[in-house]
């Protein structure tokens, strides 16, 4: 079977998925304390023309120590915005492109981790799967330079994907950021679906940033498949939307494998950003190390459910889950919740949650300084974020991310 | 030490604050004129912290009677960081720990507030740089304090000395130091004093709460009181301070019920 006819079967039988599946609602377990009201009330409708952005447009978004870059604009790719190199050692390019010099493994790979059943949301993105980002470093190859891929929603009431495959062959190394921006105060929907392939040996860093307007709806699917003695690690980092989903798996499916999840949702006014995780631990020796905060101000809801599942065999796993989450008002809520699945008997795995206010000792000690008291919540809640975005391992990024936590938007009415 | 005619800073009048409804200081009287070294010894539960807290603006406590004036002007109306920005600071008996804040941004943020509300200069990174690493010779505080996120880790002598540290950046008028001496081992103690002493001068003045005798020989005060029960009961010079380690405080109540007597 040739890639196009392969590729056409992929979307028709997740096109009869979707037929058969309806949009969760808070009766379904998994969505229980996310309600999709608001983006069932919303009339969508897929772009028509995408919008003609020039250089300019993107500038406050460029990534100095990005050489290669994949810009989408409205789900559409958009080439003159990009910048990749057909002589690079790492292959950055769209689907099309991908097809003809990694036709085998782009086809081997595809749509064959995020590819669960149950769940609509992926089936309706590989449904429209006709254009992808693609990145394919090859095997041993280590790459310095983070690969930036680059979703710039544009206009009001249109529902875009954007799909994404990053394969790293054995032994190589790479870093990507995966960036979804909004030109637009307006509602719109963005379905992302991310497969992330590490062969063994190979590591990958990861950064995820969700800026989406603020009335937007973000639901993404990122599913991460390592082979022994890998190292995936994935930074996500959840600033806008009015409803965002993330939905992450990481099957480490050989020994050794090293899975790092490092999250931050930083919401306000009535914002609600879900995190749902599960890392699978099938074979003996894995690591797995999440840290998962919140900060959660005004009306805004964060939820976070993170599942760890231990298979038998699965001995000597070492894992370990921290959820904190800081409500800086009476009208914030969270619900988090740690779920361990753990079928082998020699193993370390460990969780710990904790809700809390800002201090108000620390509040009067920085007054104390000289701080007004919004200044000093300001640096207290920056502090609280600080652990996680000192994670993100692109430094302009991390840079402009302190700034962005540290400005931080006050209540939204 | 004592000047003659010099300025009075700070006069609290029959200051009587409560926290949670329960009453802590009962009428304290204090006057501390620019350049003085004044010492407040006395046991446990006496309102010693309690005190510190109100002067720099707690918001657990209740003033309910009383007065303070700061040069010249009612301090109790202002906000914590208004009293900071006007000169007051004070170094915190359990100072705070901020993790995920860098000690440099910190001491910087810190600096640059109170410049900003004096008209002065505010430093950029690496101008401030500078001038911290002088202070921090000061304190013999290795660099590498600058690095770490505030107070994290700090072992109870080195969190006193970023408090220090914080003192001798703001450069106050009127520094109250909280038990700064308790949980400290001789070296630390010797070197915090040093510190003190040096960012002592004729303008500003030192409000030294402490529990032990042992500061004091370190940092000689000009007067010694007191405090039992919420107000000062006594008044003394250094020789005061001898004689309550000597003898304990007890003797203190037990003069004044035979003065009454």
């Amino acid at each position: 079977m040739n890639a196009a006819t392969a590729l056409k079967t992929l979307r028709s039988a997740a096109l009869e998925r979707v037929g058969s599946l309806a949009v969760p609602t808070t009766h379904d377990e998994a969505w229980r304390f996310t309600s999709l009201a608001a983006l069932s009330r919303a009339s969508l409708h897929p772009v028509v023309t995408p919008t003609p952005l020039v250089l300019a447009d993107i500038v406050q978004w460029t990534i100095l120590e990005a050489t290669q870059r994949l810009v989408f604009v409205d789900g559409v790719y958009a080439p003159l915005l990009s910048a990749s190199n057909a002589t690079h050692a790492v292959t950055v390019c769209t689907l099309a492109q991908a097809l003809t010099t990694h036709p085998a493994a782009v086809m081997q790979h595809l749509g064959q981790y995020a590819a669960d059943p149950q769940q609509r949301f992926t089936a309706q993105n590989t449904a429209n799967l006709f254009d992808a980002a693609v990145i394919v470093a090859p095997r041993g190859l280590s790459a310095a330079a983070p690969v930036h891929l680059l979703f710039i929603a544009t206009q009001p009431n249109v529902s875009s994907y954007a799909r994404t495959l990053v394969i790293a062959e054995e032994g190589s190394a790479l870093s990507f950021v995966e960036d979804y921006v909004a030109l637009t105060e307006g509602s719109y929907l963005t379905n992302s679906v991310t497969e992330v392939v590490l062969g063994a040996n190979a590591q990958v860093q990861h950064t995820r940033l969700q800026r989406e307007s603020l009335q937007a709806f973000h639901i993404a699917r990122c599913a991460v498949t390592q082979a022994q003695d890998s190292q995936y690690h994935g930074v996500s980092i959840a600033l806008g939307a009015e409803i965002s989903r993330v939905e992450t798996s990481a099957q480490l499916r050989g020994t050794g494998a090293h899975c790092a999840l490092d999250g931050l949702a930083h919401i306000a006014g009535q914002q609600l950003a879900d995190t749902h995780t599960c890392i699978t631990h099938a074979q003996a020796h894995g690591v797995s190390r999440q840290l998962h905060k919140c900060i959660v101000a005004d009306a805004a809801h964060a939820v976070f459910n993170g599942r760890v599942q231990v298979h038998p065999g699965a001995q000597k796993t070492d894992s370990a889950q921290s959820s904190r989450t800081l409500l800086m008002g009476p009208k914030a809520q969270v619900n988090t919740l740690p779920q361990l699945e753990i079928n082998a008997d020699d193993v370390r795995c460990t969780h710990g949650a904790t809700v809390g206010q800002l201090d108000s000792e620390e509040v009067f000690y920085l007054q104390s300084r000289g701080l007004s008291p919004e200044a000093a919540r300001s640096l207290l809640t920056y502090a609280f974020a600080a652990e996680v975005v000192a994670r993100i391992p692109v430094a302009s990024v991390r840079e402009q991310l302190q700034e962005e936590v540290l400005q931080h938007r006050s209540a939204i009415v | 030490m004592i000047l003659p005619n010099s300025p009075v800073l700070l006069e609290v009048r029959n200051l009587h604050a409560n926290i949670n409804g329960t009453p802590i200081l009962q009428g304290l009287n204090l006057t501390m004129r620019r350049g003085e070294v004044h010492a407040i010894m006395g046991p446990n539960g006496s309102g010693k912290s309690t005190l510190s807290k109100v002067l720099a603006g707690h918001s657990a406590y209740e003033v309910t009677a009383g007065e303070v004036l700061f040069e010249g002007a009612n301090l109790l109306a202002l906000s914590p960081e208004q009293r900071a920005r006007a000169g007051v600071f004070l170094a915190f008996q359990y100072p705070i720990e901020i993790p995920g804040v860098g000690n440099s941004q910190f001491l910087r943020l810190a600096y640059n507030t109170v410049q900003g509300a004096r008209g002065k200069e505010e430093l950029d990174p690496l101008e401030f740089d500078d001038l911290v690493r002088e202070k921090m010779k000061l304190l013999e505080m290795r660099p590498e304090f600058l690095q770490r996120s505030v107070n994290e880790g700090f072992s109870g002598g080195e969190k006193k000395r970023n408090e220090i540290l914080q003192m001798a950046l703001l450069e106050p008028t009127l520094a109250i130091l909280d038990e700064t001496d308790s949980g400290l081992d001789i070296d630390a103690l010797r070197i915090i004093s040093h510190g003190i002493n040096q960012l002592a001068s004729v303008d500003n003045a030192l409000l030294l709460i402490t529990h032990y005798q042992r500061l004091l020989d370190h940092i000689v005060p000009d007067f010694v009181h007191v405090m039992e029960h919420g107000r000062i009961s006594k008044t003394g010079g250094k020789a005061l301070a001898l004689e309550l380690e000597t003898r304990g405080y007890d003797w203190t109540t037990q003069t004044a019920a035979e003065a009454v007597s």
